[in-house]
């Protein structure tokens, strides 16, 4: 019997007690809680800007126009010059400047040289204060956001969902993933807190806002 | 030392363990500092969601529906992963499992894999086997980084390293660092920020070099094949991007049914275990992607005494664990021994619940009795696993193992009474009567007849004259 056989058997011998009949549907499973942690009228990009800063992110609100000066300012005050730029990314979103901009491919030791990147995102989750990536356009393979030490996102206010369930039901599970909550933290030794192990130590965000 | 396909400390059972423990004040100064600091964080963030029972009632109920149907959610998953690209394999035991990793690492060419921190290959000794068959794991976690240089086990499950001061991580960065790689830098200083600059810079070329990487995993939803990663360094997107190849781990309890499923443990999981509203990396991915992460994605599915687990209908409910370790931070027992104790990569109350069922309790038989029943373990648990109806179960199938002795008897009358409130009510009143007999200055000594055994090793508290409950009933109640 192969291992597969074997740990299927022992399982459907250690469930006797489940009756044949029975199927999944009738183990309830009550969903009583809250499809979003908001309050009705709530300011939810303002709750998100909050949130995202609480975890010593810097956050931005900005309008379309002012995109790119936003971007500029950021990445001087960073001195980040070298940048990974990902497929997709709006070329007219780029400021006018001294900087470099270094399309893919990128191998890793070239994206280990560089200062950092700038991405979009797929969408946020305002209670949480998270963006995730799902590598769509302009967000780049999932290194791009990792080796370098610097990530600048700029993240539109309409992708800015209430809370972790209506999320979820926004992105596609066949994609890969990236939650990003704040910059790479440990806090291993003796419970201090430090930003950044070996994701990014600074976390930029800035958010688009069109009224 | 490896009994029963689980990996154990080589430590005494637990009262040995826990006696020595005791007499280190540092360590128990260093405990109690931890276990306050995140229990505070965790209360401060769960009170912050209304409906926290209601999501833990559905993190219970998730649980349950796929522990009576793990058969079919494993299938299921099997097919998912196999259709998103990725390889599915069976481990019927701690060595079916190790041997897998290392045939796959093998036919790769390569000696050397990255490793994300993952209970379930402590817990068959994976790094142990690897390095008899000449191949070198390097865990990439920081705290489990301190722990492999130290030549040391985990302590704790969230902060494996919680034993260790400042001091004692540099000391060892700058004794240890040189052998496994990039050495720590002159003078380094015990500041947390610059001990964690010089791991940064240790497994920096680990990282841009290794082609093989294993993790464990938090979650796997069967209907997309989804695995699910939850971190906060980046080690963990390291290893599960960069490397050509990938090596998951996953115990078979560890599916969930759907990846909406995904929305209750989301919201349960960050807050109980650090006390955050979200980590600060989940990865997730579904099989290969072309041109972004590894090519080649194995799934080891785990059973290494699971399924025994699950035959036990009382204890089954340990299985539901999402290794939060909220239950260790709130016990008095952990507070004041730590994780060696219990001897086990589980330690606290879940461990003392998990590893006898792994390995049968004839094999971990102090563990059901490291704890004092107070209840806060189920309290704390975000997936509502009812610890000490558990450990009183154990209790009694650890005293019939060795016979049918009194003392068996009198332990499955008291994991009777304890299940039973209107039981328990009567015991109490009949102990407030009986014990306030024998006791001599509020303490009962050495207890006559076949309980002389028990009593030996332990005073026990005269009962009060009324319980709490009764004092509850008569002041509060009609309030």
């Amino acid at each position: 019997m192969s291992s597969r056989e074997t740990v299927l058997a022992r399982i459907r011998a250690a469930l006797a007690d489940v009756p044949s009949e029975e199927t999944p549907a009738d183990v309830p499973v009550p969903r009583a809680y809250r499809r979003s942690h908001t309050e009705p009228g709530q300011d939810t990009v303002a709750l998100f800007a909050e949130r995202v800063a609480d975890y010593r992110a810097t956050v931005t609100r900005t309008h379309p126009a002012e995109l790119p000066e936003a971007i500029a300012t950021a990445l001087t005050h960073r001195q980040a010059r070298r940048l990974a730029l990902p497929d997709g990314f709006p070329s007219d979103l780029l400021p006018a400047g001294d900087w470099e901009w270094h399309p893919e491919p990128l191998g890793t030791e070239a994206l280990d040289a560089l200062d950092g990147t700038v991405t979009l995102a797929a969408v946020g989750i305002a209670v949480t204060g998270t963006i995730v990536l799902d590598t769509g356009p302009g967000q780049g393979r999932r290194a791009l956001t990792l080796v370098p030490d610097y990530h600048l996102c700029v993240i539109h206010a309409g992708q800015i969902a209430d809370d972790v369930p209506d999320a979820l039901a926004r992105l596609d599970p066949t994609r890969p993933l990236t939650f990003i909550s704040g910059p790479s933290a440990t806090s291993d030794i003796e419970l201090n807190r430090v930003e950044g192990v070996h994701g990014p130590r600074t976390l930029d965000v800035i958010i688009v806002e069109t009224t | 030392m490896t009994g029963q396909g689980v990996v154990w400390l080589g430590s005494p059972s637990f009262p040995e363990a826990a006696r020595e423990a005791l007499k280190d004040s540092q360590l128990r100064a260093n405990l109690k500092r931890a276990t306050g600091t995140i229990r505070d964080k965790r209360l401060a963030v769960a009170s912050e969601l209304d409906d926290w029972e209601a999501l833990r009632e559905a993190g219970a109920a998730i649980k349950k529906r796929t522990a009576r149907h793990l058969d079919r959610y494993l299938v299921q998953l099997e097919e998912s992963v196999t259709a998103a690209g990725g390889t599915v394999h069976w481990a019927a035991d701690a060595g079916e499992a190790n041997r897998i990793v290392a045939e796959l690492v093998r036919a790769t060419g390569e000696r050397e894999v990255v490793k994300i921190k993952s209970m379930a290959t402590q817990e068959i000794g994976l790094n142990e086997h690897l390095a008899e068959q000449g191949i070198t794991a390097y865990e990439t976690d920081l705290a489990e980084l301190i722990v492999q240089l130290g030549d040391d086990r985990p302590s704790h499950i969230l902060v494996p390293a919680i034993h260790k001061n400042r001091t004692e991580i540099r000391d060892l960065f700058t004794a240890e660092m040189g052998h496994w790689g990039q050495p720590a830098p002159d003078g380094l200083g015990d500041d947390p920020a610059e001990l964690a600059e010089a791991a940064r810079r240790h497994l920096r070329s680990k990282f841009l070099t290794a082609k093989v990487a294993v993790s464990g995993a938090n979650f796997a939803c069967a209907d997309s094949g989804t695995v699910v990663i939850v971190e906060s360094e980046g080690n963990g997107r390291m290893c599960l991007t960069l490397p050509e190849t990938l090596i998951t781990v996953m115990g078979i309890e560890k599916v969930v049914p759907t990846w909406s499923d995904l929305e209750v443990f989301l919201q349960l999981l960050p807050r109980s275990s650090t006390g955050e509203r979200m980590n600060p990396y989940t990865s997730t991915w579904t099989g290969t992607t072309d041109g972004d992460g590894p090519s080649a994605f194995h799934l080891i599915l785990l059973d290494n005494g699971r399924t025994d687990t699950l035959a036990d209908e009382v204890g089954r409910q340990a299985l539901a664990c999402i290794r939060c370790s909220a239950c260790l931070n709130v016990c008095p027992v952990f507070e004041r021994t730590g994780g060696h104790a219990y001897g086990s990569v589980y330690p606290g109350p879940i461990g003392a619940v998990l590893t006898p069922q792994l390995v049968g309790v004839e094999n971990a038989a102090s563990l059901p009795f490291a704890s004092t029943l107070c209840g806060a373990c189920y309290d704390a648990c975000p997936v509502k696993i009812d610890i000490p109806e558990v450990l009183a179960h154990l209790r009694a199938k650890v005293v019939e193992s060795k016979g049918r002795t009194p003392e068996a008897l009198a332990m499955k009358a008291a994991a009777t009474v304890l299940d039973s409130p209107r039981l328990l009510g009567a015991a109490q009143k009949a102990a407030s009567v009986g014990g306030r007999a024998l006791a001599r200055n509020g303490r009962i000594g050495r207890m006559p007849g076949p309980l002389a055994g028990w009593s030996d090793s332990r005073d026990t508290p005269a009962p009060p004259a009324e319980s709490f409950r009764t004092w509850w009933r008569k002041n509060r109640e009609t309030e």
